[in-house]
């Protein structure tokens, strides 16, 4: 980590050691500007064609003139079977949007302030301990209405993570990866009891429970959205406003205090985003995993480790990869469908033994 | 686990007379030998007196003639049912999977150095339990097909796991992480057989993906006591290669342990008792994952910790089966109870052994 280092680290163009991805030596800034901007532009295209077809598919098979005739009329009253469902399927495709960019940008963040390569929501049990929450809330305090449902999210979320850390960092050695990984399996491993036991007497909420356990995007609603959306702006705003601290937190907790950086408020304000956002995304759609380690990772490659770059690029890349697993669940098991929580951990954590395969040991 | 086997524990400090150390010395070590034996006699007298209770304490109380009496054969009346053919296979089932999670928790504790890298955490017992919930829903078999199935999947999810995290020698760092990373695979699985299973089977599959002891009979109870049986002194005649093992891989082998061996042997019969016992009722939460670390509370630095583990293991299973049936007002399957009750435990744990500063 030499002092040249330190001094541009916080621009975007030059490469910085002890990243991942060695980039091409001093490309002229502007050219390496408009290359990434490019990039998120084709992002962006990518998008929208998933968002076209995430409402064009699904497992009621309906021809395009009526898809059209569909979105033509919203607003009206809904006249027959194939409007219905591409009705359904517009909520559907925006959950699965905003849900998708959360998490991308909550696991970029969580990897920037953890400085590890394996957070993610899932793997740190932030989702399960926000599910723990939720059910808890539901079979002790009666609470179904979604605005309290996102509290308590928000609350597990929140706790978890602290205990996670907590956990993690306690010895000598600081949080390793391998230490917030166990703690966070063993912390998923606690609350899936818990929901066990909490749920097992009440047969009534019981299957309501499991439902929403999986992780899911099926069950949209616009009013849910609505409730969802001011504490993801929140967040993402805040994730956002941290990106340049992140920068300076990447090059170590020193060198961050001596280019002037409130480290531990950094930090603090960068957790306290990606809580917002994990927790606020498992409220209305379950605990959906990997996303969030997957899509940094892959963002990582074209944005370079700036975390302004990188952000930006996780949250479409976020988005992107939760609509398109939703799609396929829909395709691949017409009529029914599967859930997008069990695809993401089927893409996923190939993925996360692939990268832990790739690392040497003592980085682990 | 690095703290137990500090040798300079209890010798105290250093004396003038070569006499007066060597007399320090071999104090220490009858000492130590004398704990251990107290340690394991007290854990094997509650053994025997919480399977006692849990053979006598019911609906209806039957007391220790009548149930002696069915445990030899005679025919009581009423008891013979109740007791015979309800609670002893239960109560023996509970023995068996204690002691078998209970050795093969330690045995993956002790060898990859990490009191958090039970086979509970890393992705063992989810291979069994996911197998059987596929028997269950997709399959529709049972009985010893379903455990067969369940057994053998538990040995090719660990066997995967291997070879996955085997690159220039298995490293147990990458091991555990390796495992974390199947393990969520399998649950989501799982997960997308439970969203699809009808009610009745429904019931079936849970029972195998928390663990219980409910309506257990003999034909459950026979496989798994071969395998404890016939592995528990596989792995009791490795214990010290194993406890070298916890020294370092380098320092094993220059203390003429064969390393790669002394793991895949482990490895095979650990995985075996947990894949066993998980067929038979279950993954019981937390088990093989505390019943180490008890077991060296209760020990300090004082030689293997297999046969504790196991008696320890025992003792949790037959106490959480217990207060699952009687204690609440629901009648609990003993996974919750373990997972309940273990939770504040393994917090605990985990912050102080890292306390204490072991390098995992």
């Amino acid at each position: 980590m030499t002092l040249t280092a330190t001094s541009t680290a916080t621009r975007p163009s030059r490469r910085r050691p002890g990243t991942d991805a060695p980039r091409s030596p001093a490309l002229p800034t502007r050219t390496a500007w408009r290359r990434r901007l490019a990039w998120l532009g084709a992002g962006l295209v990518v998008l929208v064609l998933l968002c076209a077809a995430s409402v064009a598919i699904g497992s009621r098979t309906v021809d395009m003139p009526a898809i059209v005739e569909a979105l033509g009329s919203l607003g009206e009253p809904v006249e027959g079977l194939d409007q219905a469902a591409v009705v359904k399927r517009i909520p559907r495709t925006v959950l699965a949007l905003v849900v998708g960019a959360a998490l991308g940008v909550a696991g970029a963040v969580m990897q920037g302030v953890t400085r590890n390569p394996l957070a993610d929501p899932g793997i740190l049990g932030i989702n399960m301990g926000a599910s723990l929450a939720v059910v808890v809330g539901m079979a002790w305090f009666g609470m179904f209405a979604a605005h309290h449902m996102i509290w308590m999210a928000i609350l597990g979320a929140a706790l978890t993570a602290v205990l996670v850390y907590a956990i993690a960092s306690a010895g000598r050695s600081g949080a390793s990866p391998l230490k917030l990984a166990l703690a966070g399996a063993a912390l998923t491993a606690v609350a899936t009891s818990f929901i066990t036991a909490v749920a097992m007497p009440r047969g009534d909420i019981s299957a309501n429970i499991r439902s929403w356990q999986i992780g899911g995007v099926g069950g949209a609603a616009w009013d849910a959205i609505g409730l969802v959306a001011p504490f993801l702006a929140v967040g993402m705003l805040l994730a956002l406003a941290s990106a340049r601290s992140l920068n300076s937190l990447a090059l170590g907790d020193d060198l961050a205090a001596g280019l002037g950086e409130r480290v531990m408020l950094a930090r603090g304000l960068a957790a306290l985003s990606s809580v917002l956002l994990a927790g606020a995304a498992t409220a209305v759609a379950g605990p959906i995993g990997f996303v969030g380690l997957v899509v940094p990772h892959a963002c990582r490659l074209l944005a370079g480790p700036d975390h302004r770059w990188l952000l930006s690029y996780s949250a479409v890349a976020g988005a992107g990869l939760l609509l398109a697993s939703d799609v396929l669940g829909r395709i691949i098991a017409r009529p029914s469908e599967i859930d997008v929580g069990i695809l993401t951990a089927l893409i996923g954590a190939p993925f996360f033994i692939h990268i832990v395969r790739q690392r040497k040991v003592r980085e682990l | 686990m690095t703290a137990t086997l500090t040798p300079t524990a209890s010798t105290g400090s250093p004396t003038g007379s070569p006499a007066g150390t060597l007399a320090k010395v071999t104090g220490a070590r009858l000492g130590r030998r004398r704990r251990r034996a107290l340690v394991i006699g007290i854990l094997s007298v509650l053994v025997v007196a919480v399977f006692a209770a849990s053979l006598m304490v019911g609906r209806t109380f039957y007391g220790p003639a009548e149930v002696l009496g069915v445990v030899f054969g005679q025919d009581v009346d009423g008891a013979t049912f109740t007791v015979g053919t309800l609670r002893l296979p239960r109560a023996v089932l509970a023995v068996v999977a204690g002691a078998c999670f209970g050795l093969g928790g330690v045995t993956f504790q002790t060898m990859l150095r990490n009191p958090l890298a039970s086979p509970d955490i890393i992705g063992i017992s989810s291979g069994a339990s996911a197998a059987a919930a596929f028997a269950i829903i997709v399959l529709g078999i049972d009985g010893p097909a379903r455990s067969a199935f369940a057994i053998v999947a538990g040995l090719g999810v660990a066997l995967l796991i291997y070879l996955l995290s085997s690159k220039g020698g298995v490293a147990g760092t990458r091991l555990i992480l390796v495992g974390i990373g199947i393990a969520a695979i399998l649950t989501s699985l799982t997960n997308y057989l439970l969203s699809r299973a009808g009610s009745w089977d429904l019931q079936e599959a849970l029972r195998w993906l928390t663990g219980s002891l409910n309506g257990v009979g003999w034909e459950q109870v026979l496989p798994t006591l071969v395998a404890l049986l016939v592995l528990a002194p596989v792995l009791l005649g490795q214990s010290a290669n194993l406890e070298s093992l916890t020294l370092g891989d380098d320092t094993a082998a220059g203390l003429g342990v064969r390393v790669n061996r002394t793991r895949l042997v482990a490895v095979i019969a650990a995985v075996g008792l947990v894949a066993f016992a998980t067929a038979a009722c279950g993954p019981i939460a937390f088990v093989a994952f505390l019943s180490g670390p008890i077991a060296a509370r209760l020990l300090g630095p004082n030689g293997s910790l297999l046969v504790p583990s196991a008696l320890v293991g025992t003792l949790l299973v037959l106490v959480a089966d217990l207060v699952g049936q009687f204690a609440i007002g629901t009648r609990y399957p003993v996974g919750v109870v373990t997972g309940v009750l273990g939770a504040p435990f393994l917090l605990y744990l985990i912050v102080r052994q890292h306390r204490i500063g072991a390098t995992s």
